[in-house]
């Protein structure tokens, strides 16, 4: 079947069969291989994407249920060559050993600080509590999403004039 | 912003690189030994650019799946592959038959085939392969290829397995005494025990005041690493194979895929593709010989991915074990004797049993000074899965029990749980049961001392009770009634390295040129980046060593020698000194090219910010000129100190090259009504001899406390009948950030004088305490004896 959505800005179209998930249809046919793939019983949350702005796990999305929709990958977090300030706190904050859980960590902050600019670290705690990290204890990924919501404002001003 | 860079690939080998073969490393942080500087793969890792080894492509490869055995146990009587290979899109499928070189691998003792052949000896054994256009057709056609199989009763039980009638009649009996049978229901023809130490110090019949005695067991752990099994094997058209895959040591690696394969190294080359996690898991074996089978069988590049059950069968686990303690002190509460039997139950094939055994044997008493010690460990064969290498092996199951010891000897005594653990604190210049004299400074006393004092989390308010913060949490099982609190502590000790004579080494290349008129460094290492950080590290040191701030991090490959494995918290330690070693060669080198162009006195100049400086800080030529058109490459191996073999009768020597300090405090809400957990805060301080990368350091401590943890509260592999019964994360639960709590952090720095800078390895020992002082909470909080982990709710309530 003929699916089309609107990846990371960029209007997708693609032949896909009915029962290929999101996240092999991100990785496999479009080739954005930062979406990760960790669990196939939707418990790890590797796969998280934001579709529409709130973060799903991919693997329980048919590419098929995502057509009409806007999907936001990892690769779509940077804008005009500048870093997302959740992007720039993990780095900022040793949020990332590894780094596979990354990219679905980083896509729940986004969508939090979307709707909450200033989240309580309990408020961080819960958006990410559906996904696992096995390296980092989760300590320092909370200060990198606090990192975030600390310096939005200020990095957010150089993305718009960088861009 | 650091900018992301990736190499190019030169035009010629471009055609056999994958997309996603990994880049040189560079950013443009700064930062020497002792600072935290940014993740060379940072960027590309936050952008998703970063390629792990799942993520590895080429347009025109095959995928391979792997037909893995059903039964524990069980003889091959005929495999049948024809409907298999008559599937469309299948190309090839490979049986025991096929393995070209010899059908073995093995970490430390070459015992289990690449593929069954007669016998199979666990559930999940590999059987044959199959490469096919499309994953799913890989996986459709392997479902097709038929195994007849004489199934055998499985021997699950590790001390069943070595002859012994009865846990009792064991203890009756000193454990040398007994007739351990080798022959009796053998899984392997030399019989079921792959390790016996014995470890004899002092006397044993001298007499005690006070004796507690204990049973302990410590269920199957997982490494749980997130990015699955996976890499590319690349045929080169002349019989040769290059392999892009996740591991831990590239050269062991070669090792035992040449001896499979009946390669040569220079035939076999590896590259380490990107590493989601690793904690052990990885040390082993796991698609390596099956995907370079497969490629140089079609002639085409080969992709293999495991799915995460897949995963659960394709890599080995944490030992579990079973642990018979008997502690004697006098009325003051100093340690008499400790009499000890420890069983790991190795599963199918050794892996690393014998270090593990090696490892629960040596440090089996903890980090206490006892005159009088008897320990036997044991390594056994089962039809269980096998068992190997996880962050702190063969030292995180016998702190379960030792500790639980300590804690019931402080209770039998009324002291202080802290107070007799300081007591009997192991200081420098105290022995160890195998007779080893340490050697440089070991804080036991000072690390409980200072987790005392650490400030303890606020009591809940009764008024205003958040749910989130009760055990049950927003399932709302409780407000507050039934809960009740616990403080525990343990602390332990870990060696660093590889023990027990073995020639433990590392290598690194480093390439110093001129380029734009700035000195530019290469470091070259095989040692692997799992995530831990060692990239960073290698910048740093030559950062330090060389004065230079652009240091690229060439990918990690068999061109260079072997960087050991990453494992035993050896890394920063082994190969961190191979790159000391060889900045001060390149040093050297440009001193040598510096006296050509000045007459002043270069002795003891030093490299500092790009110049070379007099002692006083007089700069007397910038290094890029004294470099000039040269390129300067020196490599070196960096050795440890030797140790010593164990002796097989006594169990003494100089074992081990160096050991690793920690202790935790846990505070723990107990459900008791309901038996549900909720741990409030782990405490950790932790000796790290110097702090290479203090964020680096920290990290490994949170990391490693919560896997610790984990085993304490929630994490087993269920085996029952030796077959898994839940290889999924749906089963098989590891911390979320709703079950990990505020972990307060002290970082000591005592120096070990014989260490490069002075460090110590830091990232099993977190692992180690902190499981123990979270059971240690829950027993204080329930009275209860608590002699298993992980602790489940049944074991609290009793139902």
């Amino acid at each position: 079947m003929q699916v089309s959505m609107t990846v990371n800005g960029e209007a997708i179209s693609r032949e896909v069969e009915p029962r290929v998930l999101l996240v092999h249809f991100l990785r496999d046919d479009i080739g954005l291989t930062g979406t990760h793939w960790g669990c196939d019983t939707s418990n790890c949350g590797l796969c998280t994407v934001l579709m529409d702005g709130a973060p799903v796990k991919s693997c329980t999305v048919l590419a098929a249920m995502a057509a009409g929709h806007d999907i936001r990958t990892v690769e779509g977090m940077a804008t005009g060559g500048t870093l997302d300030p959740v992007q720039q706190g993990f780095m900022e904050e040793h949020g990332l050993q590894c780094g596979f859980c990354t990219p679905g960590m980083m896509l729940t902050a986004r969508a939090l600080l979307d709707r909450d600019p200033n989240p309580s670290n309990q408020d961080i705690r819960e958006a990410i509590s559906g996904q696992l990290c096995r390296c980092t204890g989760y300590t320092n990924i909370i200060k990198s999403i606090r990192w975030a919501a600390d310096h939005q404002s200020e990095t957010a001003g150089a993305a718009t004039e960088g861009s | 912003m650091t900018t992301p860079t990736q190499a190019t690939t030169p035009a010629a080998a471009r055609t056999r690189t994958p997309i996603g073969a990994p880049g040189r490393l560079e950013n443009d942080a700064k930062g020497g030994v002792g600072t935290s500087p940014q993740r060379p793969d940072g960027a590309l890792k936050v952008t998703g650019e970063f390629a792990y080894s799942s993520d590895l492509w080429m347009d025109n490869m095959l995928w391979g799946v792997t037909l893995r055995s059903p039964h524990p146990f069980a003889r091959i009587r005929a495999v049948d592959i024809a409907a298999a290979l008559a599937t469309p899109g299948v190309v090839a499928v490979l049986t025991a038959a096929d393995v070209p070189g010899r059908n073995v691998f093995g970490l430390e003792l070459s015992d289990q085939p690449v593929l069954a052949d007669d016998v199979v000896r666990y559930q999940g054994e590999a059987v044959a392969l199959v490469a096919a256009d499309h994953p799913e057709i890989a996986r459709q056609a392997a479902k097709k290829i038929r195994v007849d199989y004489q199934v055998w009763e499985p021997i699950t039980d590790a001390r069943a397995a070595l002859g012994h009638p009865t846990w009792n009649r064991l203890h009756d009996h000193p454990a040398e005494d007994v007739e351990l049978s080798r022959s009796a229901a053998a899984i392997h023809p030399k019989g079921n025990l792959v390790r016996h130490l014995k470890i004899r110090k002092g006397d044993p019949d001298e007499a005690a005041d006070v004796v507690v005695r204990g049973e302990y067991s410590v269920g199957m752990q997982d490494q749980a690493f997130l990015g699955p099994e996976s890499g590319l094997a690349v045929p080169d058209g002349e019989g040769g194979v290059d392999l892009y895959v996740a591991t831990q040591w590239l050269h062991v690696d070669q090792r035992q895929i040449c001896t499979a394969l009946g390669l040569t190294p220079d035939q076999v080359r590896l590259t380490l593709a990107g590493v989601g996690g690793a904690f052990g898991g990885r040390e082993d074996l796991s698609m390596h010989v099956h995907g370079c089978m497969l490629a140089l069988h079609t002639g085409k590049p080969v992709k293999m991915v495991y799915n995460r059950e897949e995963s659960f069968f394709g890599h080995v686990h944490r030992h579990p074990a079973e642990m018979r303690y008997e502690h004697g002190a006098t009325r003051d509460g100093t340690l008499v004797f400790v009499n000890c039997d420890i069983y790991f139950d190795g599963g199918a094939y050794a892996s690393s049993t014998p270090a593990v055994v090696g490892n629960g044997g040596t440090m089996g008493i903890g980090p206490y000074v006892v005159p009088n010690v008897r320990i036997d460990a044991y390594g056994v064969y089962t039809n269980n899965p096998p068992c190997g290498a996880m962050r702190g092996f063969g030292s995180v199951q016998t702190a379960f029990a030792y500790e639980a010891q300590m804690d019931l000897l402080a209770a039998e005594l009324g002291m202080d749980p802290i107070d007799l653990r300081v007591r009997n604190a192991m200081a420098e210049g105290s022995v160890t049961p195998h007779g080893q004299t340490i050697d440089s400074p070991a804080p036991v006393a000072e690390l409980l001392q200072r987790l005392r004092e650490m400030p303890l989390p606020a009591e809940p308010d009764g008024a205003d009770i958040d749910l989130r913060s009760l055990p049950g949490g927003v399932a709302n099982s409780t407000h507050g009634e039934g809960v009740k609190r616990g403080v525990g502590y343990a602390v332990t000790y870990k060696n660093v390295a590889f023990s027990e004579g073995f020639d433990d080494y590392s290598t690194a290349r480093v390439q110093i040129e001129a380029h734009q008129g700035n000195p530019l460094v290469v470091v070259h290492t095989a040692a692997a980046e799992v995530g831990q950080g060692l990239v960073t590290i290698e910048q740093q040191i030559c950062r330090t060593e060389l004065g230079v701030e652009n240091v690229i991090v060439h990918p990690k490959n068999t061109d260079v020698g072997s960087g050991g494995s990453t494992s035993a918290s050896r890394q920063t330690y082994m190969t961190g000194g191979a790159v000391k070693l060889a900045c001060e060669a390149v040093r050297d080198r440009i001193l040598t090219l510096a006296r050509d162009r000045t007459d002043a006195p270069l002795d003891d100049a030093a490299l500092v910010d790009g110049n070379i400086v007099t002692p006083s800080g007089a700069v007397l030529m910038s290094i890029a000129d004294a470099i000039g058109e040269a390129v300067i490459e020196e490599t070196r191996e960096h050795h440890h100190r030797p140790t010593e073999e164990i002796d097989p009768e006594t169990g003494q020597g100089f074992a081990h090259v160096q050991y690793s300090f920690s202790a935790h405090r846990a505070v723990v809400d107990v459900d008791t009504e309901l038996g549900l957990l909720k741990v409030v805060e782990l405490a950790c301080v932790q000796d790290v001899g110097k702090a290479l990368n203090a964020d680096a350091v920290v990290g490994q401590i949170q990391g490693g406390s919560a896997q610790g943890m984990g085993l304490a509260i929630m994490e087993e592999i269920v085996v029952k009948d030796g077959k898994i019964r839940n290889p999924s994360f749906t089963d098989y639960l590891i911390p979320t950030i709703l079950d990990t709590p505020p972990m307060p952090i002290q970082v000591l720095e005592y120096a070990d004088p014989h260490a490069p800078y002075g460090l110590r390895g830091v990232g099993e020992a977190p692992t180690i305490s902190s499981g123990p002082a979270v059971a240690a909470a829950i027993r204080q909080a329930t009275g209860l004896p608590l002699t298993r982990v992980p602790i489940r709710p049944e074991h609290i309530t009793g139902t």
